[in-house]
């Protein structure tokens, strides 16, 4: 399974109720499902994917974040995942939002645009980065709102989050430990996951970094 | 059991295929209070039910199809109307699958409907056949796999349009026997506009001298007619404005120039009226009236407060998959969104697709890969988690 993906499932409660949106084939769902007994559900946009989840026995449903999140009533899960979804999304503040009123704990994992290849890439060549996590031309990606690891940190805070728990994550990089865990992050983490809970609390967050060294997961502290 | 009967405007006589009586000691109540016993029900099976009778999957027809879902249809001699879907290898694979289709209660292709003769007067019942509502025949069906087959839990029940109706009246009636339920192209209600396209059609039929109250049968007549038009209207709403204009366009009907009159000038008029002219010879015009009838009272939110989840309070553990078609202005995506959200108020496990499709309602009938695939997957998936 995909490094964010082994992540995010160590965010997971047992025996917790899940809606994965834009779960894909399942996998997540399917892991969790056998590994820590959840009650599952999925949203999916592509048919061919839903198909896919629906053969491993899950509970999916076609459809996106911006228009079909309305079909869950009031506090129906214990966790929502939006996995590389949200900066597909039309409107990521409404989404978040109502996300907020499904579940108490969202788990969201972005791309964070501030990563220094993507710095040097528009500074240095004057165009929109295409790199190996963004391959998409600026006229054809489905990632439509991209942002920096600050810049969601700032709407999740506005949007009356706490951020439990955040881990940065750069599969080629192995970490030093000395810088600063969020100016680091910003520059060097290719992506966030971030465990997001509803309401404001003075609680700090605890930060982690996550690299992939020799093809092994290491998550540090 | 075998049973000869008559079909349409022409009384061909035709075989049933196979028939059961049911309900000879316990008798079936109706919503209209009247009771029913020893009753035919016409069925066809697919494939072949395991030992622990763990693979049953019961398939609810549409309006005018029957239990022939997938072998030749003795009237008319075509294929079954799930021909492509049902069979080793296919999306219900009767490799792994025990597949029942009956006639529904109401209906003209051997089950107990108003063309059965009243065992009292010796003559077909026409209007002194009960009304019956999708309830009713979901009653007959259950006691019907019980009695018959001794079957008390189902794998899958399966339904388009209104077979889908059957689907979601049983799982929400009995929850305890279902495993999965899969509603094609359907509705939890039947709404204003869908009504009114079947009163058009009653009333075509009723106005029919030859329908003499419904005693035609007795008269030896057949209101050719008003069935035919009846179809004809039905048909324009199982299709899309798109199919329409792209199978027919303004195309006249082997002419070069109108006639001015008022004969068949356009080929979709020809069209309709080979539709109208082919069903006469295999519906029955009273079942016509009472099944449509049967889908206007449906409404499971109106039993319920109008609240349709709660239809589906004690349907937690049954697994759902609700698919409609996107160019299906009869059973629009709305209808089954307006399930998906009921279901998902009382956290079922409901999974929902809609398929892309550019033939109307009539895409739930027609090959669509797509469509096949996300009804096997469903099926696969669910039979793999319980054994």
């Amino acid at each position: 399974m995909r490094l964010d993906l082994n992540i995010i499932a160590s965010l997971v409660k047992e025996n917790s109720k899940v809606l994965d949106v834009g779960c894909g084939d399942g996998t997540l769902l399917q892991f969790l499902q056998n590994e820590k007994h959840i009650s599952a559900r999925g949203i999916e946009i592509n048919t061919n994917l839903v198909s896919a989840a629906l053969k491993k026995g899950l509970a999916v449903i076609q459809g996106d974040a911006d228009n079909d999140l309305k079909s869950y009533p009031a506090n129906s899960c214990d966790y929502v995942i939006l996995s590389q979804t949200l900066q597909a999304t039309k409107y990521p503040d409404l989404v978040l939002q109502e996300l907020q009123r499904i579940a108490q704990y969202i788990i969201v994992s972005v791309p964070n645009f501030g990563y220094f290849e993507n710095r040097l890439y528009l500074s240095c060549k004057g165009k929109m980065p295409v790199t190996k996590t963004l391959s998409y031309e600026w006229y054809n990606t489905p990632n439509i709102h991209f942002c920096t690891i600050k810049d969601f940190k700032a709407l999740a805070t506005s949007l009356g989050f706490t951020i439990e728990q955040q881990i940065f994550v750069n599969e080629a990089l192995p970490f030093s430990k000395s810088f600063s865990a969020d100016l680091f992050a910003n520059i060097f983490a290719k992506y966030g996951i971030f465990l997001l809970k509803r309401g404001i609390t003075a609680d700090t967050p605890k930060s982690k970094m996550a690299f992939n060294l020799n093809s092994k997961t290491v998550i540090a502290r | 059991m075998q049973k000869t009967d008559f079909f349409g405007k022409k009384y061909q006589e035709c075989k049933i295929g196979k028939i059961a009586y049911i309900a000879k000691e316990k008798p079936i109540t109706l919503s209209s209070g009247e009771s029913l016993s020893n009753i035919p029900v016409a069925y066809q099976t697919y494939g072949k039910l395991n030992h622990d009778k763990s693979n049953v999957i019961l398939l609810g027809h549409p309006l005018t199809a029957d239990q022939y879902a997938a072998n030749k249809h003795p009237v008319t001699g075509k294929p079954g109307w799930w021909q492509h879907l049902i069979g080793r290898d296919l999306a219900i694979d009767t490799n792994k699958f025990f597949v029942i289709c009956a006639n529904v209660l109401g209906g003209c292709m051997g089950s107990h409907g108003p063309k059965e003769l009243n065992p009292d007067t010796k003559k077909p019942y026409a209007l002194d056949f009960p009304i019956v509502t999708i309830c009713d025949m979901v009653k007959v069906q259950k006691q019907f796999l019980e009695e018959f087959f001794a079957i008390e839990k189902i794998f899958a029940l399966i339904g388009g349009s209104m077979g889908g109706m059957l689907a979601l009246e049983w799982a929400a009636k009995y929850p305890e026997t279902v495993d999965s339920v899969i509603s094609v192209a359907s509705a939890a209600k039947h709404t204003a506009q869908n009504i009114a396209f079947h009163e058009i059609g009653r009333q075509a039929i009723m106005a029919d001298q030859n329908w003499h109250q419904g005693n035609y049968i007795n008269k030896k007549s057949f209101p050719e007619k008003g069935l035919a038009i009846a179809r004809m209207a039905a048909h324009v709403t199982y299709l899309s404005e798109d199919a329409l204009a792209e199978k027919f366009g303004r195309n006249l009907q082997d002419k070069n120039c109108p006639s001015y009159g008022f004969n068949i000038d356009f080929q979709i008029e020809s069209y309709l009226h080979h539709q109208g002219m082919s069903f006469v010879d295999r519906f029955d015009a009273n079942s016509y009236l009472y099944i449509t009838r049967a889908m206007d009272y449906f409404d499971l939110a109106a039993e319920n407060e109008g609240n349709l989840s709660l239809a589906f309070k004690n349907s937690e553990q049954v697994k759902f998959c609700i698919i409609s078609f996107s160019d299906d202005w009869l059973f629009p995506t709305s209808e089954s969104k307006a399930i998906l959200n009921a279901l998902n108020f009382v956290g079922a496990r409901a999974s929902f697709a809609q398929i892309k499709s550019d033939r109307g309602h009539d895409s739930f009938l027609l090959k669509n890969q797509e469509f096949a695939t996300v009804m096997n997957s469903f099926l696969e998936g669910n039979y793999a988690l319980r054994s």
